[in-house]
């Protein structure tokens, strides 16, 4: 294993981060925030409790789970476009590292970005809203394998994107409306029968579901069924990067 | 000699069904500064990036140091250091941080005294902490040799490494690579400059279509293909040859003041001892003699026009 290969690729990605602070930390805090202000300060103080606590501490898993998804799926995604857009991807294929390490290095990096930016909201929400974990230690496994499961992700789309436009398509078009329609800032019992059937068929609504058990020990989804579906897609995302860079696709021809 | 890199029946046919590579066998010997000359399109990138692991090669198999390239790509590469072409540089990075990322990546320890050892032998330790955006193409250039160099491979590709280089510079990067080559290093460059392969390398390939039409030292390649050219400069013009003349297969220059003789220099008899008789006996008079030799570049021209 090339440990020293995949420090430098984790670091040199953290490093971009650290160059891009406004982006990378304090745009996606901002956001957040405005969501905890407008829905959980001031409209959520007219809105009665859900599964017993209140509406600005219902939506904060949901609204979490917005920004690690969305956050996780750009940092990779762009992470590896980058290289491949300036041509600087050439050390990387030039260099004696494996494909293994090369996903470490990019996956590790962006899944810590949006850890950081996912334990700044949680501590930005407190300043709104009350905010009781009740399995912190499930709560930190989800915020960590979401991390990853959807670095992994972002990391493919990355590796198959031509253009700018393409690495946006999936983050804008269909992972922000899942996330909104997958009960983030309501629960799938509010919703007419049949839009509750639909809603089943939304991926996203298993892992916000799991991520609110967590933090209140109530959702509309067995907490298993949610770890099992948020697993069931890291292994999707593992296998589906795998048969990408083995082909050599988007980066070798 | 030792060979360094063995290429065997190389061949890349691309996805679009271009063939950039036909069979190329080589061998590169180590120390040495072989430069690969060609045509744009005539392959000499594609055999550079297979060599290096970017590309992957449709047939044929190549090693360095005796290890496969594939199988035992982790040597290999450790091996190479790589200039690419193209300034494929991240621009908002510092040129220290860059250097050392890619030392990183060739799975070295960090080692902050070599790189500012290299940086200050590629004049850009003054610009140590500046954004790579904020650099000159030379500057650039030269950040790609220092990451080339910063896992002090025993290998060095250097992929058209004097274009967009100033004159001044071509022979400030010529040194540094002479120097490399002296430290052990072993060069292999693709250009574009026949002077430039000229000045500094010991051998020449020359590729054209994919396919490698010459391997020779630089000196004996000039030698054996080479013609060599007697200018006479006569001391009255003439408008006609003399018939005694006319088996030389000379030309008229200047308006009937000079003529020019070919012959090949290799051969046991030139000619020159007979049509310098022939002339004197004709009555012409001689006022200077001159001989040119044909450069590198005639040959390379000659070459590729006959493939």
């Amino acid at each position: 294993m090339n440990f020293y290969a995949i420090r430098a690729i984790y670091f040199h990605e953290m490093d971009r981060m650290r160059r891009t602070i406004g982006q990378s930390i304090l745009s996606p805090v901002i956001s957040t925030s405005l969501y905890f202000i407008v829905f959980g300060s001031v409209i959520g103080s007219m809105i009665p409790e859900l599964d017993g606590v209140s509406y600005g501490s219902f939506i904060v898993p949901g609204l979490l789970m917005l920004t690690l998804l969305t956050q996780s799926i750009s940092n990779s995604a762009f992470g590896i476009f980058f290289p491949k857009f300036t041509g600087s991807i050439y050390e990387v294929l030039a260099a004696p590292v494996s494909s293994l390490e090369i996903i470490i290095g990019f996956v590790g990096a962006s899944a810590t970005k949006s850890l950081i930016v996912g334990i700044i909201i949680l501590l930005t929400a407190s300043f709104f809203v009350e905010l009781k974990i009740q399995y912190p230690l499930l709560m930190l496994f989800l915020l960590i394998l979401t991390c990853l499961t959807f670095s992994l992700f972002g990391f493919l789309i990355g590796l198959l994107s031509n253009n700018f436009e393409q690495l946006q398509v999936v983050p804008l078009i269909i992972i922000t409306p899942l996330v909104f329609l997958g009960g983030s800032l309501y629960t799938i019992e509010m919703l007419p029968e049949f839009w509750q059937k639909v809603s089943y068929f939304n991926p996203v609504v298993y892992l916000i579901n799991g991520m609110r058990w967590s933090f209140y020990g109530a959702s509309d989804i067995n907490i298993f069924i949610s770890v099992v579906s948020l697993v069931g897609f890291l292994v999707a995302c593992i296998v589906g990067v795998a048969i990408v860079i083995s082909k050599g696709y988007g980066v070798k021809n | 000699m030792q060979n360094v890199v063995s290429i065997k029946k190389l061949s890349k046919i691309y996805d679009n069904d271009f063939q950039a590579l036909k069979n190329i066998t080589l061998d590169i010997k180590k120390n040495e500064i072989i430069a690969l000359l060609g045509p744009n399109g005539a392959g000499k990138t594609t055999m550079i990036s297979i060599i290096c692991g970017i590309v992957i090669p449709t047939s044929g198999s190549v090693t360095v140091d005796n290890f496969d390239i594939i199988k035992d790509y982790r040597r290999t590469r450790s091996l190479i250091g790589l200039v690419p072409q193209e300034l494929s540089l991240e621009q908002f990075e510092y040129v220290f941080n860059n250097v050392s990322y890619t030392r990183g990546l060739y799975g070295k320890p960090p080692n902050p005294s070599l790189i500012e050892k290299i940086l200050k032998d590629l004049s850009l330790w003054d610009k140590r902490n500046s954004r790579i955006n904020e650099l000159s193409g030379g500057m650039k250039r030269r950040v790609l040799i220092a990451k080339a160099l910063s896992h002090e491979p025993s290998v060095l590709f250097l992929d058209e490494p004097s274009a967009g280089v100033d004159v001044e510079l071509r022979q400030e990067m010529w040194q540094v690579i002479k120097d490399l080559r002296n430290s052990g290093v072993t060069i292999i460059l693709t250009t574009h400059y026949i002077e430039e392969a000229e000045a500094i390398a010991d051998r020449v390939a020359v590729i054209n279509k994919g396919e490698l039409l010459v391997v020779d030292n630089t000196s004996d390649l000039v030698k054996s293909m080479g013609q060599k050219t007697l200018v006479i400069e006569l001391h009255e013009a003439i408008q006609v040859l003399p018939t005694k003349l006319e088996s030389y297969n000379l030309t008229v220059l200047n308006n009937g003041l000079s003529i020019s003789y070919n012959y090949d220099s290799s051969s046991k008899q030139t000619g020159i001892t007979s049509l310098l008789q022939d002339m004197k006996e004709t009555g012409l008079k001689l006022k200077d003699l001159k001989t040119e030799q044909s450069s590198l570049e005639n040959i390379f021209v000659e070459l590729v026009r006959e493939n």
